[in-house]
């Protein structure tokens, strides 16, 4: 098993290497000068200059890339353009809000969407199987901003249960923060809990078609103990690949929920950052969320070895 | 069951296509209800974007005095901070949202389909292209239109390649599956026994069976697509505000939300019922293409 993990830390080596690749040429790719187009249309001759020679865009591309990965590496992404802070440091600033959020939404989506897909696939063909899924589509049809202002629209503005924008850190006490945090963790969490449901309602009805379960049933074991021991344990992997997967989902996300509901944290960040076309700060950011999404699914991959003992390669 | 098995004669068999037209129609809606339901939508949606300008006014004409207006029977849609009508903005602004969706989908689908067929069939290709696909794919979508876009110009076409781009490797991915598992078909190994060459071979039986995959896959990638329009356009990134688009109205509500929700909830709700008619219809292409995965899903 340990081969097996080393291996795959190693496998993803060169899939690191092609995201900095990217994410370093991404500016190069345009057409004309990328400092005039950091710049801006507006910008004068001699901050164009200025920023050609602060990007280091004057050397060879493959000595740019040299210094940049080799900066990388040692944590230092850059400073901004604008602010001429550190990318490191402009990151840590943020990220409390964006990783609250996160993980609430991460939390509320598992808790809703696992025990739904169970019991869609317990009672297949019956209306509640029907209307889970009917709620799964239309969980993965609603846009993230639509659904956003919809929540904000009945629960803040008509019931004023929660406040409308901002965020509230935990440190400040649970309970300012849950009402910030639960209406953007529910308007994220949706479309990744419609997935999660759909896989493990699919996952389950597999397995509960294999001979094992006719096996379980046949021994005279409770109907409950046959679905939660024997077919959900089956089941797992599929559904924690997608949770691993749908993280992906929810970085885009997030960049979206945070503009709706006006937390600034990285999404937020990142949206103006383009917007002033702070190239270093979108470099370093998307280099980062890229590094956890790589992350994420390193350690699903990691964890087949222990949810499926028959997986060893 | 449709007595495949009786030897019709030649009279028959006529009299049989030409009634088959109609029947064949009912008994399909009949049996695909969710594949009809949700192409009638999707084709009333377009429909409706492309007579916009018959239909309504012009979505950029400003009237002052008319600002955040609800809606009425003179405005059915409400006025935004402008005074411009929100139904002609709404009808105008799908047709960005449809063509980018349509163009994306088209787009992708087909750089995919290359890039898959070349590497499920070449082994060192494959090798370094699902490297690179893996960490294509590894870049948050968002983050790479967006700054696409940004270092571009928000042009149609420029937001076309910016939402394709990042659609490219999970085209691509499941076509070279479906090679790969095509290529250890007895068929195929027949073909390639009586000696057929490399390019008649992917296109007489490789090409063929990915064509039900990828119309479902297309389908995906057109309402993911239609949905990042609107992100970037809601965000500020998108096709320039003299292009209404989806996106682009909400974003104008942003500020006035709390006076008038429905400058955001209009395009909203337009967005949501073409996202889910795009969805519904590739669920039933699925189930209808493929049956045996119907069964599972």
């Amino acid at each position: 098993m340990w081969g097996y993990i080393v291996r795959r830390l190693l496998a993803t080596i060169p899939v690191v290497g092609v995201v900095a690749v990217f994410v370093f040429l991404l500016l190069h790719l345009a057409p004309g000068d990328p400092a005039a187009v950091v710049a801006g249309s507006y910008a004068m001759p001699k901050d164009v200059e200025r920023i050609r020679e602060k990007l280091g865009l004057n050397e060879p591309i493959y000595i740019q890339f040299g210094k940049w990965i080799s900066n990388v590496v040692q944590g230092d992404l850059g400073d901004s353009i604008f602010s001429e802070m550190p990318v490191t440091t402009l990151i840590a600033q943020r990220i409390e809000p964006t990783l609250s959020l996160a993980t609430t939404s991460i939390l509320i989506a598992i808790v809703l969407a696992v025990p739904l897909g169970i019991v869609a696939a317990w009672k297949a063909g019956t209306w509640i199987d029907h209307m889970v899924m009917i709620l799964a589509v239309l969980g993965f049809s609603i846009p993230v901003f639509v659904i956003g202002y919809v929540l904000m629209y009945g629960f803040s503005i008509r019931a004023q249960l929660f406040p409308v924008q901002g965020f509230v850190s935990i440190r400040q006490g649970l309970i300012p923060f849950l009402r910030t945090i639960t209406l953007p963790s529910l308007a994220l969490g949706l479309i990744y809990a419609a997935l999660i449901a759909r896989i493990t309602r699919a996952s389950l009805l597999e397995v509960l078609g294999e001979d094992y379960i006719r096996t379980a049933h046949a021994k005279g074991l409770q109907p409950r103990a046959v679905l939660l021991r024997h077919a959900l344990k089956n089941a797992a992997i599929p559904i924690v690949t997608i949770i691993g997967v749908g993280i992906a989902m929810l970085i885009g996300g997030v960049v979206v929920t945070e503009s709706v509901f006006n937390i600034s944290g990285l999404g937020r960040l990142v949206v103006d950052s383009v917007l002033a076309r702070d190239y270093p700060v979108i470099q370093g950011i998307t280099l980062m969320f890229s590094g956890v999404y790589l992350l994420i699914n390193l350690m699903v991959d990691i964890s087949y070895t222990f949810l499926d003992p028959r997986i060893h390669y | 069951m449709d007595g495949r098995f009786d030897v019709p004669t030649l009279d028959q068999t006529e009299r049989e296509t030409r009634k088959r037209g109609v029947v064949r129609l009912k008994e399909f809606g009949r049996r695909h209800p969710t594949v009809v339901a949700s192409a009638a939508v999707l084709l009333f949606l377009i429909i409706l974007t492309i007579a916009a300008p018959y239909l309504s006014s012009d979505p950029l004409d400003i009237s002052p005095r008319n600002r955040l207006k609800a809606p009425s029977s003179e405005h059915w849609f409400g006025t935004d901070n402008l005074g411009r009508d929100i139904y002609s903005r709404t009808l105008h602004g799908g047709r960005i949202s449809l063509t980018v969706g349509l163009g994306v989908g088209v787009l992708a689908t087909l750089i995919g389909l290359v890039v898959g067929l070349v590497s499920g069939y070449s082994r060192p290709v494959d090798a370094v292209m699902m490297r690179i696909m893996d960490g294509w794919m590894a870049i948050p979508e968002i983050l790479l239109a967006i700054t696409f876009v940004a270092i571009t110009s928000a042009s149609i076409q420029n937001v076309i390649l910016a939402i394709a781009i990042p659609e490219i490797p999970r085209v691509a991915r499941l076509v070279r599956s479906i090679v790969l598992m095509i290529r250890e078909q007895p068929y195929v190994e027949a073909a390639v026994s009586i000696g057929t060459r490399l390019p008649k071979m992917l296109l007489r039986h490789v090409l063929p069976n990915t064509v039900a995959p990828l119309l479902v896959q297309g389908t995906y990638v057109f309402a993911s697509a239609v949905i990042t329009e609107a992100l970037l356009g809601f965000i500020g990134a998108g096709t320039p505000p003299e292009i209404p688009s989806w996106g682009n109205i909400m974003a104008d509500g942003r500020k006035y939300f709390q006076l008038a929700p429905w400058i955001i909830f209009i395009p909203g709700t337009f967005l949501t019922l073409a996202v889910l008619a795009v969805n519904v219809l590739g669920d039933g292409l699925r189930d209808m293409l493929d049956p045996r995965l119907a069964r599972q899903m």
